[in-house]
């Protein structure tokens, strides 16, 4: 199978995978990283453990790449009448959901059913006072199905989840837009990494890890990091780009670099290697400034067991956790063949230049 | 007015595959209030094979007259709008980027996170939001302006955009259930439903129907349409507000306006017209003569296409009726599938059983 990265990224974002519920987006990974590894396994908090053996003589070091598969999205907290009262699930800024599409994961005798609905806003007179023009918070909003109150009584059930519905759409210049590009857009990047080491030789094992519940604070990294203590680690997710609203450091112009992460979560000596690599094969590289530790699977993963060095790789994404996220595919493919040159000019003995001064 | 119903063919309206397509192509069309081509487009396309009279007028209208048999047949006017609420691109900020304004009623609240199609040729962008980890509470605690918004439609933008282009929702037209989902099925649903009964036209009246322009900025289309056909009464077929869901703290709500499922609403007064007797009493027993639920839509505010029918020349008694929707100006609003039809059923009907004694003059009481 030849690998191919927009329809499989635009598979990866037209389905669901909320933080805790994975399922829908694993089993879209699970075939490709079949395909470009020696064996897969699923770890305990369900993230997918993706194995590609090195060439190296045993035991090998391992290097494992961590990019999350789960989505933010919304849950269902009450029923009334056809309407359903919302919580969120990951980090939701309720300004953005009214009107928005979305596919509610109800069940009918045991077997899921997608229903599509939409989030939907209140007129100003059934609202307190504050309703009329200031930002509803989300327990006046609701989601409705167009189903009838029998029929949703039938087949949803609170604490269901629900998914943001908004179609993939390519735009000008390379780019596409559409939900939990964040962070399926560094799935497709290490899944480019897989693909190319795959034509190449590489000493080193190499885990790819399609990791779980990070929205919810990095539960599936964390587990998988104890299980599979690699020498270090590189971890993928995407970051801001620039746009209407965006600005100050740690914005980075679509399409134009790969940031690499500098700051408490990150090695220094990974950081220039990973920097002397990007410059070796003409890769555009920025320094990403996280000073005080990096919002994402970094964060446990540095921690697990006696410690896990690491280095972070950015993809920028504008309108994060919005389902009109909008990514350059350019910058997909750069992380990725820069990841992929990276592990395959790993020295065995590579280890023993990252120290401290 | 009651006239014989014995010489109307019954009409029994269906969404199959056809009518289900025609109003997917109206409903995903982009016809933003002063750019409706594509809505004309369609409306022509479909009308052309019944060879009537129909011509484009100076605002943009599409006037279409069915004339019936018979003697002194009353000229009865319809209108129904084919423009929709949007936006217009006003100046590009470079790398892809759009400023806009907005072109009738949208709440700046409905534009945030949303997929839009810009122009003729539907070029795809998006309005984003500053990723929440960027803002601060005080900023979650504002409404987006539109100024402060965005149509993104991707990096070194299009050729196939530029400003002054229309844009809005890219929400294409859904089934869900019982239900309809989709954009400016206000009035959309009109439109299908006065291109259904062209087609099916009762031969007892002159059926004069004008497809109107610029509802949503003020009733404009619909003032030249009506001096231009010069009818005995007026109708508005539009979509109005089911609010019907539940108030905040669990109080009962009474201000609904409409209700899904409770058919078509019949309109005593809204903040442009007060319906005329004669013809709010024709449609209701109309209604229950055929048996077709119906309800009246709760008197208030807002206003129709009728409101200019009624003030033309020397006055035209006027009413309106219209689908309930929920969610209306919005990405999309929801309708039940049943109160479109009922609202087609109910029209035909009525139009069958039209004759001149209707204007008759009525006392109040």
């Amino acid at each position: 199978m030849t690998f191919e990265i927009l329809p499989f990224l635009k598979s990866m974002i037209s389905v669901a995978g909320l933080s805790g519920y994975e399922t829908p987006i694993r089993d879209v990974i699970t075939p490709v990283w079949q395909d470009l590894s020696d064996r897969t396994w699923v770890s305990s908090h369900g993230s997918l453990h993706a194995m590609r053996y090195g060439e190296g003589a045993e035991p090998r070091p391992k290097v494992m790449i961590a990019a999350h598969m789960d989505a933010i999205g919304l849950m269902v907290t009450a029923i009334e009448n056809e309407f359903l009262r919302i919580t969120q699930v990951g980090g939701v800024d309720p300004r953005i959901l009214p009107g928005q599409m979305v596919t509610v994961h109800g069940s009918k005798s045991g077997e899921m059913v997608e229903l599509p609905g939409m989030v939907v806003m209140p007129p100003a007179h059934l609202l307190p006072k504050d309703g009329k023009s200031g930002p509803l918070p989300q327990k006046y909003l609701f989601v409705d199905t167009g189903l009838r109150a029998k029929e949703v009584d039938k087949l949803v059930r609170v604490g269901d989840v629900i998914s943001f519905a908004t179609d993939p759409r390519e735009l000008s210049g390379d780019t596409i837009s559409g939900h939990t590009l964040d962070n399926r857009a560094s799935v497709a990047a290490t899944t480019v990494a897989l693909d190319e080491l795959s034509r190449r030789k590489h000493l080193w094992d190499v885990i790819a890890v399609a990791t779980s519940q990070e929205e919810v604070g990095g539960i599936g990294a964390k587990g998988s990091s104890f299980d599979i203590m690699p020498d270090f680690a590189i971890v993928i997710d995407v970051t801001f780009a620039n746009g209407p609203g965006g600005g100050g450091i740690g914005i980075f112009e679509l399409g134009k670099t790969v940031p690499i992460t500098w700051g408490a979560c990150d090695h220094p000596a990974l950081y220039d290697a990973m920097k002397a690599v990007a410059d070796e094969y003409e890769i555009p590289v920025t320094r990403d400034f996280s000073p005080s530790g990096s919002g994402t699977d970094a964060y446990d993963v540095q921690i697990a067991q006696a410690g896990i060095p690491v280095v972070e790789l950015g993809i920028p994404l504008r309108y994060m956790h919005t389902p009109v996220e909008v990514v350059s595919i350019k910058d997909i493919k750069r992380a990725g063949r820069l990841m992929a040159e990276f592990i395959s000019s790993l020295p065995l003995d590579f280890m023993n230049t990252v120290r401290w001064e | 007015m009651a006239g014989k119903v014995e010489n109307s063919k019954k009409y029994s309206p269906k969404l199959g595959k056809k009518e289900l397509d025609l109003l997917t192509r109206l409903s995903n069309a982009l016809s933003v209030s002063g750019d409706e081509q594509e809505v004309r487009e369609i409306v022509y396309e479909e009308l052309k094979p019944l060879d009537l009279p129909m011509h484009t007028d100076a605002m943009g209208n599409v006037l279409v007259r069915h004339e019936g048999k018979g003697k002194d047949r009353l000229k009865v006017m319809i209108a129904t709008h084919m423009d929709e609420v949007g936006m217009m691109m006003t100046k590009e900020d470079g790398d892809g980027l759009f400023e806009f304004v907005v072109i009738g009623g949208v709440d700046p609240r409905q534009l945030v996170g949303k997929p839009v199609i810009v122009g003729r040729k539907h070029v795809p962008g998006v309005i984003g939001a500053k990723a929440i980890h960027l803002t601060t509470k005080e900023e979650r605690e504002q409404v987006l302006k539109v100024n402060s918004l965005r149509i993104d439609v991707g990096l070194g933008g299009s050729k196939l955009v530029e400003i002054g282009d229309r844009a809005t929702f890219a929400t294409s037209l859904a089934v869900l259930g019982p239900s309809l989902r989709g954009k400016a099925l206000d009035d959309r649903l009109g439109v299908f439903n006065l291109i259904q009964l062209l087609k099916n036209a009762p031969e007892n009246i002159d059926l004069l129907a004008a497809f109107t322009v610029q509802e949503e900025l003020g009733l404009r289309g619909a003032t030249v349409a009506a001096y231009h056909f010069n009818p005995d009464i007026g109708i508005a077929m539009d979509s109005t507000p089911a609010n019907d869901m539940p108030h905040f703290d669990g109080e009962a709500n009474h201000t609904h306006n409409t209700k899904l499922d409770g058919g078509p609403a019949i309109y005593l007064m809204d903040g442009a017209t007060i319906g005329d007797h004669r013809l709010v009493k024709w449609l209701t027993e109309t209604a229950e003569a055929e048996k077709i639920p119906w309800q009246y839509r709760q008197p208030g505010r807002g206003g129709t296409d009728a409101g200019a029918i009624h003030k033309t020349r020397a006055g035209v008694p006027s009413v309106s009726v219209s689908v309930p929707q929920r969610y209306l100006h919005s990405p999309a609003g929801i309708v039940r599938i049943d109160d479109e039809l009922n609202t087609l059923k109910l029209m035909h009907a009525a139009l069958s059983r039209l004759d001149k004694s209707i204007l008759k003059p009525q006392e109040n009481k």
